[in-house]
C-alpha cells in the first residue's frame, strides 16, 4: 500500500501544464463548438484574404478608382463582369473587392484613433478617482447620449463631406465607448489583491498601471474591437451613402451603395453586392467577436 | 424499521457526464427515513449528499446527470420515473425542500410575500376544489406561516424583499415557504452552513420543533456532525459517493464500525484535548472520473487489507437498522 | 424612489446643459466665418455684418453661449437658410413624423423580440432557437439602409404590396393636425381609412429601421433568460412546485428584464441616428430627412438643432429607462 507521504516522482511535462493544457482544449472546444463562432471566423479569414491578395487578384484593378469604360456601362452580372458593371462601366466585383481594403483600413483608423483616446481616459478616471474620474464620466456620458449617427452627421455637416472627416467623425463618436470599459475594468482591478501586494512592495503607480492594470484590460478590450471593427465599416458606409463620407469615385461601399441607388431597380446590382458585402463583413466582426467574448470572458460557462 | 418507509432509496446510482469525462458521483446509494423520522446525512464536500436528495424532486439537470440504476421510492413510487403532472402534485404538497443560502434562493426582485403566496396559490391546484384558498385566503395563511417560524412582525415583514432581511430571517421565510403546503417529507440541504453559529442554533430549535408540532419526516444533509447529533435519530455517513455506514445516532457515533466514521470523530476537536493532538484523515478523496475498483476509501484507510482491493458488500446486523459497507464486516457483525 | 427620481432629474438637466455645450461648439468649429455661414452663401457683405451684430458673433464665446442658450428657451433655434424659416417652426412640422416612425419601430421591436428571447431561451437548440440565433446574429450586422432598400425593392416594386415611400399616398390629404402623428390623428378623427393607410405605408421603413434593435433584444434577452434560468432561486421556485409559466414568465423574465431594458435604452438611440438613413431611403419627411437636406446646403443651424431634439429625447428616453428599472429592481431603489 504506497505511504501517501512518499515523495512523489518528478512530474512529467504534461502533469506541470496540465491546467494549461486543459484550458487551452477548452477555449478550443467552445470556439469549436460555437458554430456562429467559426463561420465569422471564416468569414474574417475570407475578408483578410480579399484585403491581402484582392488588388493582385481582380480581373480590372484599373476600375478601382474610376477608369471609365463608358462603353460597358451598366450591364448585369456575368461570366466577364461577376457583379455587373456600373455607370461608367467599371467592374463592380473589383471595387466591392478593393473596397474590403479600403473598409479595414477605416475600421481600423476609426478604432485606432478611439482606443488612443479612450484607454487611456478609461485607465486614468478608474485609477486617479475622485473628481478626475467624475468630469472625464460625465463627459463620457454627456457624448453617449447623443445618437452617435446623428453626432458624426453633425460633425461631418460642419468639417465638410470626406472620408477624412468622416474618420475623424466617427472616432469623435466611439471613444467614450472605450473610456466606460477600461474605467470600469480598471476600477474593479484596482481593489484586486495583487494590486494592493504590489502597492504595498512599493511599487510605483506607473508600474502598477502598466504591468498590473493593463495587461488584464486587454481581454475586453479585444472583444470590443473585434466587434466594434464591424460597427466602425457601418458607421462609415452609412455616412458614405449619406453622402456625407467617402465621395466617388472612391471604392467604398456605402459611397457605392448610394450612387448605385439611383440606378434601382433595373441595375439593381450596383446597390445589391456593395450592401451584401457590408452586411458579411459587419456579421463576421460580430461573430468572431462573440467567440471571443465567449471564451475570454466565460460568464456561466461551466 | 418497523413500519414502512416513508422514503427509501434503493441501490441509487449516478454520473454526470463531464468535460473531462464521466464523473461517477453516486455508487450504490441506500438510505430509508420513518414517519416522524429525522435522518442526517453527513460527509465531507464532494461526498455526494446533496446530489443524493436532488432527484427526489426532479432538481438535477439531466444533462449532464445521468441516472444508472436505482429507485427513490415514496410511499413506494418511484421518483424518478414520475410525469411531470404527478411531480407538481408532490413538490411542495408531499416533499418540501429547503436549501443552503437563502440569499440566493429566493428571488431578489419578488416580496417575500409575493413568494409565498405563489407558492401557496401553486399548491392549491392539488388539492380539491372545495378546500382550495384564494389569494386572500393564501396571504393570511403566508402571514401564519411566517409566524409559526418565529418571524417577527410577520404582517409587515411579508412585504419586504429578501435583501431587506437578515440571513437567519430569510433562512425561515424559506422554511415557512417549504413548509406552508403541509408536507410529509422535509428535506433539508445544508440548512445552517451559510449561517453565523447562534443562529445556527436557532434554526435547528425550529425545525425539531416544526418536525415536532407537523409529524414531518426530515432529512437533514449537512457536513457538521454537531448539528446531526442534536437534532437526528438516524444518520447515514457517505463518502465519495457511497453509504459507509448506517444506523441510530448511538450506534453510529457511539460505537462507529466504519475506519472512515471512525476517523471523522476522532477528527472533532475536543475543548480539552491539547492542539497537538488533533487528528486528520490523511490522504485526498479519490478521483471519481476514475474511481478505484475495491473499496473507495482504501488509500486512506488505517485497517486496509489486500482484499480491499475489490469491492465490498453492505452488511446489515440481524434488526435491518444498521449497516456497514467494510470488508471488516464479511461475516457479518452484532451489535457490541 | 422619489429620492432616486429627484437626483436622476438633477442629474438629466446637468446633462442636458453639456449637450448644449457641445452643440455649440460644434458650431463653432466649422472652418470660415461663423457669420458668413449664418448668413448664406448668397449674402452681401453688409448682410453678413448684420447677420453677425445680430447674432452676437463679435461677442467672447462665453456670452455667445449665454445667447444662444437663452435663446432656445425662448423657442429660437434659428433660421433655416433652406427653408426660410425659423428652425423651430420647421422642426413642428418634422419631428412628429420621425415620433412617430420610432415609436412604431421600437414597440415592434420589443413586442416581437422579447418574447422570441424567451422562447429561445427555454427551448435551446430546438429549430426556433437556432432561427433565432441566426437572425439576432445576423441583424445587428444588417445595414438599415441597405435593408430598406432591399425590402422596397422587392416588397414594394416585385410584389408591389407596400408603397415605395412617403407617409400617405400623393392623392390622399393628411389628418387634422393634432398630434401630428397620421395615425393618431386619423384615429381621434375617425377616418379609419387614413389611418391604415398611414400603418401602410410605415411598415417597411418600421422594419428596416427597428430590425437591427430586434437583432439585439432578442439576443441580450435570450443570454438573460439562459442565465437567470439557471440561477438558484428558480431551482427553489421548482422545488416548491410553481408552476413552469410563472416560473418563466414572471421569475425569470422580471430579471432578465434588467439587463435587456439597458439594451433597448442602447438601441432606442441607434434607431434616432439610424432614422436618417430610413427617412432617406423611403422620403419620409422626419427631422432625419431635414438635417440631411440641411447639411448638402451646408445651412448649420437645423443640423444643431436635430442634434439637439434627438440628444435631449434619447436623455429623457434614458431617464424613463432608468425610472422602470427602479420600479423592476428594488436593490436599485435604496440606493439611487
Amino acid at each position: 500500500m504506497t505511504d501517501i507521504l512518499d515523495t512523489p516522482a518528478e512530474p512529467t511535462f504534461r502533469e506541470r501544464h496540465a491546467s494549461t493544457i486543459r484550458t487551452m482544449r477548452l477555449y478550443a472546444r467552445t470556439f469549436r463548438n460555437n458554430g456562429a463562432a467559426m463561420i465569422g471566423l471564416l468569414i474574417i479569414a475570407g475578408f483578410m484574404f480579399l484585403v491581402i491578395f484582392g488588388p493582385s487578384i481582380v480581373p480590372y484593378p484599373e476600375d478601382a478608382l474610376g477608369a471609365t469604360h463608358i462603353e460597358q456601362k451598366l450591364q448585369p452580372p456575368s461570366a466577364d463582369h461577376w457583379f455587373g458593371t456600373d455607370e461608367v462601366g467599371n467592374d463592380v466585383f473589383t471595387r466591392v473587392v478593393i473596397g474590403a481594403r479600403v473598409s479595414l483600413q477605416i475600421g481600423l483608423i476609426i478604432t485606432g484613433i478611439s482606443m488612443l483616446i479612450g484607454v487611456p481616459l478609461g485607465i486614468i478616471a478608474g485609477y486617479v478617482g475622485g473628481w478626475v474620474e467624475e468630469s472625464i464620466m460625465r463627459i463620457t456620458d454627456i457624448f453617449l447620449s447623443i445618437p452617435g449617427l446623428i453626432l458624426a452627421i453633425a460633425i461631418v455637416g460642419v468639417l465638410g463631406p470626406g472620408i477624412g472627416n468622416a474618420m475623424l467623425a466617427i472616432s469623435l463618436v466611439w471613444w467614450p465607448g472605450y473610456v466606460r470599459l477600461v474605467q470600469a475594468k480598471t476600477l474593479s482591478l484596482k481593489s484586486a489583491i495583487y494590486v494592493d501586494a504590489a502597492r504595498s512592495m512599493g511599487a510605483s503607480k506607473m508600474r502598477i498601471v502598466f504591468v498590473h492594470i493593463l495587461p488584464n484590460c486587454l481581454s475586453p478590450i479585444i472583444v470590443k474591437v473585434s466587434m466594434d471593427m464591424g460597427m466602425a465599416i457601418l458607421y462609415a458606409a452609412s455616412l458614405g451613402f449619406l453622402g456625407l463620407g467617402a465621395q466617388p469615385p472612391f471604392p467604398e461601399w456605402g459611397a457605392m451603395i448610394s450612387v448605385g441607388r439611383n440606378y434601382l431597380p433595373d441595375w439593381w446590382w450596383y446597390s445589391f453586392f456593395p450592401g451584401l458585402a457590408i452586411f458579411l463583413t459587419v456579421l463576421g466582426f460580430n461573430l468572431l467577436g462573440d467567440g471571443l467574448r465567449d471564451i475570454l470572458d466565460p460568464r456561466g460557462r461551466e | 424499521m418497523t413500519d414502512a418507509p416513508v422514503l427509501e432509496i434503493r441501490d441509487y446510482r449516478l454520473n454526470f457526464n463531464t468535460f473531462d469525462g464521466v464523473y461517477h458521483a453516486l455508487d450504490g446509494v441506500n438510505l430509508a427515513v420513518g414517519k416522524g423520522q429525522s435522518l442526517g446525512i453527513v460527509g465531507e464536500t464532494g461526498c455526494g449528499k446533496s446530489v443524493t436528495v436532488r432527484n427526489v424532486l426532479g432538481l438535477l439537470p439531466s444533462p449532464p446527470a445521468e441516472v444508472v440504476s436505482g429507485e427513490i421510492l415514496y410511499n413506494g413510487k418511484d421518483m424518478l420515473k414520475v410525469t411531470p403532472a404527478e411531480m407538481q402534485k408532490i413538490r411542495g404538497i408531499e416533499i418540501a425542500m429547503i436549501f443552503q443560502d437563502p440569499m440566493t434562493y429566493l428571488n431578489p426582485v419578488f416580496t417575500i410575500g409575493t413568494q409565498m403566496v405563489d407558492v401557496i396559490l401553486a399548491h392549491q391546484k392539488a388539492l380539491d376544489k372545495s378546500v382550495r384558498k384564494n389569494k386572500k385566503q393564501a396571504r393570511a395563511h403566508a402571514i401564519e406561516m411566517l409566524r409559526k417560524v418565529h418571524l417577527p412582525n410577520p404582517e409587515s415583514q411579508i412585504d419586504r424583499y429578501p435583501h431587506e432581511l437578515s440571513g437567519g430571517m430569510r433562512q425561515r421565510v424559506l422554511i415557512a415557504m417549504a413548509l406552508s403546503g403541509s408536507p410529509k417529507l422535509l428535506i433539508a440541504d445544508e440548512p445552517t452552513t451559510a449561517l453565523d453559529v447562534t443562529i445556527q442554533a436557532q434554526i435547528l430549535d425550529l425545525i425539531a420543533e416544526l418536525v415536532e408540532d407537523m409529524g414531518l419526516s426530515v432529512i437533514i444533509i449537512t457536513h457538521d456532525l454537531g448539528v446531526v447529533a442534536k437534532v437526528c435519530d438516524n444518520v447515514a455517513v457517505m463518502y465519495a459517493g457511497q453509504v459507509v455506514e448506517y444506523g441510530t445516532i448511538e450506534e453510529v457515533f457511539g460505537k462507529p464500525k466504519h475506519p472512515y466514521t471512525e476517523g471523522l470523530l476522532k477528527s472533532i476537536p475536543h475543548p480539552g484535548k491539547p492542539p497537538e493532538e488533533l487528528y486528520g484523515i490523511p490522504g485526498f478523496l479519490p478521483n471519481l472520473l476514475t474511481p478505484p475498483i475495491g473499496c473507495r476509501f482504501q488509500d486512506r484507510c488505517p485497517k486496509a487489507m489486500e482484499i480491499c482491493g475489490t469491492p465490498p458488500k453492505n452488511r446489515n446486523n440481524a434488526a435491518h437498522d444498521r449497516t456497514v459497507l467494510c470488508h471488516l464486516y464479511e461475516e457479518g457483525f452484532e451489535d457490541a | 424612489m422619489l429620492q432616486m427620481i429627484g437626483k436622476r432629474s438633477i442629474l438629466m438637466l446637468g446633462m442636458l446643459l453639456g449637450l448644449l455645450v457641445i452643440t455649440f461648439s460644434i458650431s463653432h468649429i466649422a472652418p470660415g466665418d461663423p457669420a458668413a455661414l449664418a448668413a448664406g452663401p448668397d449674402a452681401t457683405q453688409e448682410m453678413i455684418d448684420q447677420v453677425r451684430e445680430e447674432y452676437g458673433f463679435d461677442k467672447p464665446l462665453v456670452e455667445q453661449f449665454v445667447i444662444y442658450v437663452g435663446g432656445i428657451f425662448e423657442g429660437d433655434l434659428g433660421r433655416s437658410v433652406y427653408t426660410t424659416r425659423p428652425v423651430a417652426q420647421d422642426l413642428m412640422v418634422y419631428f412628429p413624423a420621425t415620433l412617430e416612425l420610432v415609436i412604431y419601430s421600437i414597440l415592434f421591436a420589443i413586442i416581437l423580440g422579447v418574447p422570441m428571447g424567451v422562447i429561445s431561451a427555454v427551448k435551446q437548440n430546438g429549430w426556433v432557437d437556432n432561427l433565432v440565433r441566426f437572425v439576432s446574429s445576423s441583424g445587428v450586422g444588417l445595414p438599415m439602409f441597405w435593408l430598406g432598400l432591399m425590402l422596397q425593392l422587392y416588397f414594394g416594386l416585385q410584389l408591389g404590396w407596400f408603397p415605395l415611400g412617403g407617409r400617405l399616398d400623393l392623392m390622399t390629404d393628411p389628418p387634422t393636425t393634432i398630434t401630428g402623428m397620421y395615425t393618431i390623428d386619423a384615429l381621434l378623427t375617425l377616418k379609419f381609412n387614413v389611418f391604415f393607410e398611414a400603418l401602410h405605408h410605415m411598415v417597411l421603413p418600421a422594419i428596416a429601421l427597428s430590425f437591427p434593435a430586434l437583432a439585439s433584444i432578442v439576443r441580450v434577452n435570450r443570454a438573460e433568460m439562459i442565465e437567470t434560468l439557471s440561477l438558484d432561486y428558480m431551482t427553489n421556485a421548482r422545488a416548491q412546485g410553481i408552476s413552469k409559466f410563472r416560473m418563466i414568465a414572471a421569475y425569470a423574465l422580471k430579471n432578465a428584464m434588467l439587463p435587456t431594458l439597458a439594451i433597448i435604452g442602447l438601441r432606442f438611440g441607434w434607431m434616432l441616428g439610424g432614422t436618417v438613413l430610413i427617412e432617406s431611403v423611403f422620403d419620409w419627411p422626419g427631422v432625419g430627412l431635414y438635417a440631411l437636406q440641411a447639411v448638402t446646403a451646408s445651412d448649420f443651424e437645423p443640423v444643431m438643432a436635430v442634434t439637439l431634439i434627438l440628444g435631449a429625447w434619447f436623455m429623457l428616453t434614458n431617464f424613463l429607462i432608468d425610472i422602470i428599472y427602479g420600479i423592476l429592481d428594488p436593490r436599485v431603489r435604496g440606493r439611487a
